[in-house]
């Protein structure tokens, strides 16, 4: 009998086992990281070793909000990244009417078609976006010698340097590269509606749109509601790649967003400790975000998605 | 005549919605001209002549064919060696993270495990938190991996995200395959190699699917850990010259700028090379999406249902 239950206990260790060195894996690449958090207590400069670094306490938190230079930038960034997710999380109905509208395409190769070519710029780096905005809007691309052909300019437009309108510009190249990809959770619940609710309005003398504002729309609610929550949890992280191709000496003020701010501050100009002290209060506040956001989802809604 | 009165019905209801119809059509053909065409617009440069693709002349068809660019493109200083790298990676890593997530989603799902749920959430845990990226960093140096091959391949060899996907799919699964084969006397590992691969396969493939853009498109990790240029990949070798490219028509005027045009039709120019290198690193992806976009599609419905 005791014999039998050790074999039990044997077997369940052996799985395990078996999955344990993937569990280090994890703790490595994802746990051992906060240990990095340590550094923020610290003054680490790089080529000395961290063993030799002086214990400072929260002299970095500190200087986040008291040397008037640090404040000023923090806040132009805090700005930027406020103003970008916010154009982000104000806009992003937009994939829903882009599925519903698509779904009025009664041509079924066509709608194909177009959700095929839509969601591609999802599946390319944003160093092929930055690639492709370079080959349209440098001084010398193809917008710049249209509009001088056409006569309407004599000098190039800097588009690319210009530092007006880079919210905008930022947020249409996401626009672009993400729209249809983010419409394919729609088009999926759109066709999983019940189709009898369109029969029994159509037999009702409804128009299309009258079907798209009462059943399509509401039925699609609760989806956006969804990744309404998961893209506040993701309000202060927008990111560095797609800004850190697109910036230059020109639009650095205000295309500096947080993530991208955290490492310019290290790997710019080797302040690492005060980076990790930014990036150690960016990913707390990230968390009671992702917290309040599923709390606000389970009260409203009575379901979590965490 | 009831017949007649439902057809006059159909025909007035279509004039409202014929309007909504061709407002669809006008609307998303100008959607799917905004995603192709650039591609094709830097297709079109590559095989034109060089002089007039640098004054961005070259819209809509090609002028002076030549595929030259492309012959040259080997000679261009470190992409051979980009090339081989990109490759590389996304083979072994794709390799890496499909047999993971496999291992692990089946793992998972043996209730028997030792601890079999605080270890699931522990993994489950780092989708949702991150300490940043320059923490991250400062560890992979104490690991020696900066600088080193392994620093493209060993983080990602885990990914909770393909481990949820393929953990779902086991779970559809029926369990008394598992068990009529365990009566017969097999082990765990015969389990997963013998039975549960050949079923998983579908979703085997959506993993690898995602796994091998994910790898060929990375770049932030190159960036943030690698300065020694025999471990640049593709992506990373455009975006230098890009940025080589963003700064001297920053500096540039436009008769500079045109006088940097004055090369011969074939001879290569800054604007050649950049979109030479844009087709070669695009290309794979536009080959393979079409084809593949059902397990995109797939992947990320399963995920949202449980992610």
């Amino acid at each position: 009998m005791k014999h039998k239950i050790d074999r039990k206990k044997w077997y369940s260790f052996k799985l395990f086992l078996f999955v344990l060195p993937f569990i280090v894996l994890v703790l490595l690449f994802s746990y051992y990281p906060l240990y990095g958090w340590l550094y923020a207590f610290y003054d680490y400069r790089p080529p000395r070793p961290f063993s030799d670094a002086e214990f400072v306490g929260i002299k970095w938190f500190k200087s986040l909000v008291e040397n008037p230079i640090k404040v000023a930038q923090l806040w132009q960034v805090l700005k930027n990244t406020f103003v970008m997710s916010g154009i982000t999380l104000g806009t992003s109905w937009i994939p829903m009417i882009f599925a519903v509208f698509l779904n009025e395409i009664n041509c079924v190769p066509f709608r194909k078609f177009v959700q095929t070519v839509t969601t591609l710029p999802n599946f390319i780096s944003w160093v092929l976006v930055y690639s492709v905005a370079f080959s349209f809007f440098n001084s010398s691309g193809m917008v710049n010698s249209f509009l001088i052909s056409l006569g309407l300019i004599k000098e190039p437009i800097l588009f690319l340097q210009a530092s007006d309108h880079v919210w905008l510009t930022q947020w249409l190249w996401l626009t672009w590269k993400n729209l249809g990809w983010a419409a394919i959770m729609y088009i999926a619940a759109i066709s999983s509606i019940d189709g009898e609710l369109f029969q029994a309005a159509k037999v009702d003398g409804a128009t299309r749109m009258q079907m798209i504002r009462y059943i399509t729309i509401p039925s699609l609610l609760p989806t956006f509601f969804v990744l309404l929550m998961m893209n506040i949890g993701n309000f202060l992280s927008n990111g560095m790649e797609q800004y850190y191709v697109f910036q230059n000496a020109f639009n650095k003020e205000y295309i500096q967003v947080l993530d991208l701010y955290v490492y310019n501050l290290a790997m710019g100009s080797g302040s690492y400790s005060v980076s990790v002290a930014l990036s150690m209060l960016k990913s707390i506040v990230s968390v009671i975000l992702l917290i309040v956001a599923n709390a606000v989802s389970k009260v409203t809604r009575g379901e979590s998605f965490l | 005549m009831a017949g007649l009165k439902v057809k006059k019905k159909k025909m007035h209801q279509s004039l409202g919605d014929r309007t909504v119809s061709i407002v669809c059509y006008i609307f998303f053909s100008i959607c799917a001209i905004l995603c192709l065409y650039p591609f094709y617009y830097i297709f079109i440069n590559t095989i034109s002549a060089n002089d007039l693709s640098a004054r961005g002349v070259i819209m809509f068809w090609p002028q002076g064919l030549h595929l030259k660019n492309y012959k040259s493109a080997l000679g261009i200083d470190g992409l051979f060696q980009a090339a081989k790298i990109s490759v590389m990676r996304t083979v072994i890593g794709t390799i890496g993270t499909v047999s993971a997530s496999a291992f692990l989603g089946f793992m998972f799902t043996q209730e028997k495990m030792w601890h079999r749920k605080l270890w699931y959430r522990l993994l489950i845990a780092t989708m949702y938190f991150n300490a940043g990226i320059i923490p991250w960093f400062l560890v992979m140096k104490n690991m020696h991996l900066t600088n080193n091959f392994w620093g493209y391949i060993l983080p990602v060899i885990v990914s909770p995200f393909h481990i949820v996907l393929t953990k779902t799919f086991v779970e559809s699964i029926p369990k008394e395959l598992q068990e009529a084969a365990e009566i017969d006397g097999a082990g765990i590992l015969t389990v997963f190699f013998k039975i549960m691969i050949p079923v998983i396969k579908p979703i085997m493939a959506t993993v690898a699917i995602f796994a091998a853009v994910n790898q060929w498109n990375a770049f932030q990790d190159t960036l943030l850990l690698v300065t020694d240029t025999k471990l640049y990949p593709l992506q990373f070798v455009l975006y230098q010259y890009l940025n080589q490219a963003s700064s001297l028509s920053a500096l540039a005027n436009t008769s500079s700028s045109s006088s940097l045009a004055a090369a011969a039709a074939t001879t290569q120019t800054a604007t050649s090379i950049r979109m030479t290198i844009t087709v070669i690193v695009v290309l794979p992806i536009m080959m393979v999406y079409p084809f593949f976009q059902k397990y995109f599609v797939k992947g990320i419905m399963i995920g949202a249902v449980k992610g």
